[in-house]
C-alpha cells in the first residue's frame, strides 16, 4: 500500500458548513488542509432548507435573548446557557458575515433581510410566533454551502476530496495527549496518506443512516465521533436524537418546518388540526419533539391515514399558490417527484423521520474536545456543527439552529484551532504511525466471513427505527440492544466483494458502519439508563422530566473491553430556571 | 377547524414489485482494457428510484460496483449519470417513470475512472475559473447590504445550481473541445455578473468573452433539459452573451 506523507499546521475534517466556515477562519493564517469525504458542495448542509435564525428584528420586534430563552426552552433545559448566549448573540454577525460573503437571501421590500416564523421561536418569551428566520426560500443550507464553499475557493483553501480519514494520532511524550496527525485513506487511488499536523477539527456531521426512516445523506455515519469514540473521547448525550415531524412518508426525505412557518398545517385522517389539542398557542408551530410525538399518538390512536393507517398529513391546499412557488418551491417539487401529488391541491402524506443529533463530541464554546466531566481539553483536537455537542441543543434542537450552530461555532473552533497552532511547535510524527490502518483495511478486505455489510446495516435500522425513535420503553430498548450487540458479533464475521484499490466504496460501507454500530450502542444504553422524558428523549415508562436526578449530560465512554460506561456531568445554567415546557 | 379530505392522497405501502434490469456499463481499471456492458436484474417496487436498483444491485448481487451518491433526494449533485440516454440524476428518478429496463452509464466528456465515477476535477477547474464568489469591495459595515427584491431575482434562477454536471456533461460542443467553460461554469459566473452587491462582472464577462467562453456555445439546449434543478441554462448563457455584446448588465 502506498503512502504520502504531508506537513500542515491544521487539518479539518468535513466540508459541510461547519469544516467551510472553520476553514475560512483559518486558512491564511496557517497552513490548512481540509479532509472530505465528498465533494465540499456534496454536504449535507446543503439539504437545509427552512433558515436560520438570528434575532435581526428586520421584520418585528426581537432580542437576542428572546432567541435564548426559546432555545433554552426548546432543550427542555438541557442546553448549556453559557454556549446557547453566545450562540444566540452573536447569530446577528454570523448573519451578516454570510450575507457579506454574497448569501443570497431572500428580500424584505426595504431591501434587508427577510426573516419568517418558525418551530418554537416566540416574542416575549413564548407570548406567540415571532419571524425569526433569515431564509432563501426553502434551500437556505444549500446557499450556505455555495456560499462557503464560494469563500474557500476565493481563498485558495487546500481541499483533499474524497479522502476518508481512518485514524487520529496522539503524542503523549510529555505525559499528556496532543494531536500530531491524521491518516487518510484517498479513494480514487486506495493510497493512504499521513498528515502531520498540530491542529485536527471534526466537522463531519451526523449519523442518521442508523435510522431506516432518515433525512439524512446516506454518507452520514458518525466518522468522526466514531472514530474518537474509539481513542477513549466520550460521547455526549447521544440518546438525544431529533425525529423531524414531517418527513415524505416512506421516504424520510425533509419537508421543512417553514412549511408550517408559512402557514401550513397537520391534520390526521378526519382532517382534524391536531396540533391545537397539544400545544394551543403556537399550535403547529410547537418544536419539533412535541408535533413528533403528537403525529406518533396520532397514528397509534388509530387517526393515522393510508392503507396501513401510519401517515398524517401536511396540509398546504389553503396557501396562496404564489406564495408556495416562490417560498416553497423545492419542498412542493420533493412531493411532486416522490409521491405524485400536487401539493397546491392536495394534503401531503408525512411521518416522523430520524433528523439531527444533539449529542455527540463533548466541546466547550471554543470548540475545544473535552476528554472528561471536569473540561480538560486534548490539546490541538477541536469539533463543531452537528458531529459536535457544546451543548447548545440539550434535549431538542429548535429548526433553523443547527445552521447558526455550524457558522458560529465553526468560526469559534476556527479560530481558537489557528491561535493554538501558531502558538505550537510540530511534534515529530514517527515514521509508520499508519501501519494500524494498513493492518485495517487488510483485515477487511481479506475477510472470509458469511454476513453482507448492508444486510448488518438494513437490520440496525430497522430495530433503531423501531425501537429507539420518538417513544421508547425499556422493553423496546431491550430489544434493540440485544439486536445491536449481535450485530456487533456479525460484525467480525463479514466479507466485502471489492478487494481493489480504486473508489472501492465496499470498503468504505465496512468502515462506515462499525462507526455506526459503536455509536448505536452507545445511543441505547444511554437511553436505558436515562429514566425519565425529556425533550427528544421520551420514554413511555417514565413520562414526566426528573429535574432532581436527571437535569444533567451523559457521557459515555468505550472501555479498552469494547463495553460502554457512562457517566454524567452537570448542565451549565444560566438566567433561565427551569419551569414545566407549554407552548 | 377541519376540512373535506376527499382529496387526499392514498399512498400504498404495499405495492407490488416488479422486474427491473439494468445494464451498467463497468470499467475497472485495475482488471479491464475496455468499458463493458454488465447486466443485472433486481426486484424493486414502481416508486423506487433509480438510486434504489443501484443499491440493489451493490449491496445484493455485486459489491465491486462503484457509483457516488449521498442525500438521495436531488440537492447534493452526486449522481448524475446517463440513464437510458439521457443526463439524469439516479435519485430523482423513479421506476415508474423511467420503466424497468435500464441501460446506465458514466456521464460523458470526463474521464471515467471507474464504473459510474468520472474524474470531476476538470468540471471543478473550470468552475473555479470563472471567479465564483462575491467580489465587492466596498466596505459593508455592520449591517447587511441592501438588495430590492427585483434585483434578488434577477440572478435566483443560477442560485439553483448544485454542480451535478448534468448540463456540462450533456453538452455536444463540451463533449468535441473539453477547452470550452461550459455551462455550469457558466451558470455560476451568472449568478455573480447579475447579482446587484457584486462589481467584477466585467472580468468574468472578459473570461467567457475568450475561446474557451460563451462564443462555443451551439444552443442545442441540451444543458437545459438535462438540468435536474430546472435552470434555464440555455437562457443564461444567452444572458451573459448579450451582457459581452452591449457591455452592460
Amino acid at each position: 500500500m502506498k503512502v504520502h506523507y504531508h506537513s500542515y499546521d491544521a487539518v479539518i475534517v468535513g466540508a459541510g458548513g461547519a469544516g467551510l466556515r472553520a476553514a475560512i477562519e483559518v486558512a491564511g493564517k496557517v497552513k490548512t488542509a481540509v479532509i472530505t469525504k465528498l465533494y465540499p458542495t456534496r454536504s449535507h448542509t446543503g439539504a437545509a432548507q427552512g433558515g436560520m435564525c438570528a434575532a435581526l428584528a428586520n421584520v418585528e420586534e426581537d432580542y437576542w435573548e428572546w432567541h435564548a430563552f426559546d432555545t433554552v426552552k426548546g432543550s427542555d433545559y438541557l442546553g448549556d446557557q453559557d454556549a446557547i448566549d453566545i450562540m444566540c448573540k452573536e447569530a446577528i454577525d454570523a448573519v451578516i458575515d454570510l450575507e457579506h460573503f454574497g448569501m443570497a437571501f431572500s428580500r424584505t421590500p426595504e431591501g434587508r433581510i427577510d426573516q419568517r416564523r418558525f418551530g418554537g421561536h416566540t416574542r416575549n418569551h413564548g407570548e406567540a410566533p415571532v419571524r425569526r428566520s433569515c431564509y432563501a426560500a426553502d434551500r437556505t443550507g444549500h446557499m450556505i454551502l455555495q456560499t462557503l464553499y464560494q469563500q474557500c475557493v476565493a481563498r485558495e483553501v487546500n481541499f483533499f476530496n474524497e479522502f476518508q480519514v481512518f485514524d487520529i494520532i496522539f503524542d503523549e511524550t510529555e505525559g499528556e495527549r496532543r494531536v500530531s496527525g491524521v491518516v487518510a485513506y484517498e479513494l480514487a487511488t486506495g493510497d493512504l496518506h499521513v498528515f502531520a499536523t498540530k491542529g485536527v477539527l471534526f466537522a463531519t456531521g451526523g449519523f442518521g443512516k442508523m435510522f431506516k426512516i432518515s433525512s439524512n445523506a446516506h454518507t452520514l455515519t458518525g466518522d468522526g465521533p466514531g472514530l474518537l469514540f474509539r481513542k477513549n473521547i466520550p460521547m455526549e448525550d447521544l440518546e438525544f436524537y431529533q425525529f423531524h415531524p414531517t418527513g415524505i412518508y416512506g421516504f424520510g426525505i425533509l419537508l421543512s418546518e417553514a412549511a408550517r412557518g408559512e402557514g401550513g398545517i397537520l391534520r390526521n385522517v378526519n382532517g382534524e388540526r391536531f396540533m391545537e389539542r397539544v400545544a394551543p398557542t403556537v399550535k403547529d408551530l410547537a418544536p419539533r419533539d412535541m408535533v413528533a410525538r403528537a403525529i406518533h399518538a396520532e397514528i397509534r390512536e388509530g387517526r393515522g391515514a393510508g392503507p396501513d393507517k401510519d401517515y398524517v398529513y401536511l396540509d398546504l391546499t389553503h396557501l396562496p399558490p404564489e406564495q408556495i412557488d416562490a417560498k416553497l418551491p423545492d419542498i412542493t417539487d420533493f412531493a411532486r417527484t416522490y409521491l405524485g401529488i400536487e401539493p397546491k391541491q392536495q394534503p401531503i402524506p408525512i411521518q416522523p423521520t430520524a433528523h439531527y443529533a444533539m449529542g455527540g463530541i463533548p466541546t466547550n464554546v471554543e470548540g475545544e474536545v473535552i476528554a472528561d466531566g471536569d473540561g480538560t481539553i486534548i490539546k490541538g483536537l477541536y469539533a463543531a456543527g452537528e458531529c459536535a455537542c457544546v451543548s447548545v441543543h440539550g434535549a431538542n434542537r429548535l429548526g433553523t439552529n443547527s445552521l447558526l450552530d455550524i457558522v458560529v461555532f465553526g468560526k469559534r473552533g476556527g479560530r481558537s484551532m489557528a491561535n493554538y497552532v501558531s502558538q505550537t511547535d510540530h511534534i515529530d510524527l514517527p515514521r509508520g504511525v499508519e501501519q494500524d490502518v494498513v493492518e485495517r483495511i487488510s483485515a477487511i478486505k481479506g475477510a472470509t466471513g458469511a454476513k453482507k455489510v448492508s444486510d448488518i446495516r438494513t437490520e440496525l435500522q430497522l430495530t433503531m427505527t423501531d425501537n429507539a425513535s420518538v417513544v421508547r420503553t425499556a422493553e423496546s430498548l431491550d430489544m434493540a440492544l440485544a439486536t445491536i450487540n449481535r450485530l456487533k458479533d456479525e460484525y467480525n464475521n463479514i466479507h466485502i466483494d471489492d478487494k481493489g484499490e480504486v473508489f472501492n466504496y465496499d470498503l468504505v460501507e465496512a468502515l462506515e458502519l462499525g462507526h455506526l454500530l459503536d455509536l448505536a450502542e452507545a445511543f441505547v444504553i444511554g437511553a436505558q439508563a436515562r429514566k425519565e422524558s425529556r425533550g427528544a428523549h421520551w420514554r413511555d415508562d417514565y413520562p414526566t422530566r426528573d429535574d432532581a436526578n436527571w437535569m444533567k449530560h451523559t457521557l459515555a465512554y468505550k472501555e479498552a473491553d469494547g463495553s460502554v460506561r457512562l457517566e454524567y456531568k452537570g448542565v451549565i445554567s444560566g438566567r433561565y430556571e427551569p419551569m414545566e415546557r407549554k407552548y | 377547524m377541519t376540512m373535506t379530505m376527499d382529496k387526499s392522497p392514498q399512498i400504498d405501502s404495499h405495492e407490488k414489485e416488479v422486474k427491473v434490469t439494468l445494464r451498467i456499463k463497468r470499467y475497472n481499471p485495475e482488471v479491464d482494457t475496455r468499458p463493458r456492458f454488465q447486466e443485472y436484474e433486481v426486484m424493486l417496487k414502481p416508486g423506487d428510484r433509480v438510486l434504489d436498483a443501484l443499491h440493489a444491485v451493490k449491496w445484493k448481487i455485486d459489491g465491486t460496483l462503484s457509483f457516488r451518491r449521498s442525500c438521495a433526494h436531488g440537492v447534493c449533485g452526486s449522481d448524475a449519470m446517463v440513464i437510458n440516454g439521457e443526463n439524469k440524476l439516479a435519485c430523482v428518478n423513479l421506476i415508474r417513470n423511467v420503466g424497468t429496463d435500464l441501460t446506465i452509464e458514466p456521464i460523458r466528456g470526463l474521464p471515467v475512472i471507474k464504473d459510474l465515477v468520472v474524474d470531476m476535477e476538470p468540471f471543478f477547474a473550470q468552475y473555479r475559473s470563472v471567479l465564483p464568489y462575491l467580489i465587492a469591495n466596498d466596505d459593508p459595515g455592520y449591517k447587511e447590504r441592501l438588495q430590492s427584491q427585483d434585483d434578488r431575482e434577477r440572478y435566483d434562477d443560477t442560485t439553483k445550481c448544485i454542480l451535478c454536471a448534468c448540463c456540462t456533461t450533456s453538452c455536444p460542443v463540451y463533449w468535441a473541445n473539453d477547452e470550452y467553460v461550459g455551462p455550469a461554469a457558466i451558470v455560476n459566473a451568472h449568478r455573480f455578473i447579475f447579482d446587484s452587491r457584486d462589481q467584477a462582472a466585467s472580468e468574468r464577462l472578459d473570461i467567457l468573452n475568450q475561446k474557451s467562453g460563451v462564443w462555443r456555445c451551439r444552443t442545442s439546449f441540451n444543458c437545459t433539459e438535462a438540468c435536474p434543478r430546472g435552470i434555464s441554462v440555455t437562457k443564461a448563457i444567452e444572458e451573459v452573451k448579450r451582457a459581452i455584446l452591449y457591455d452592460r448588465v
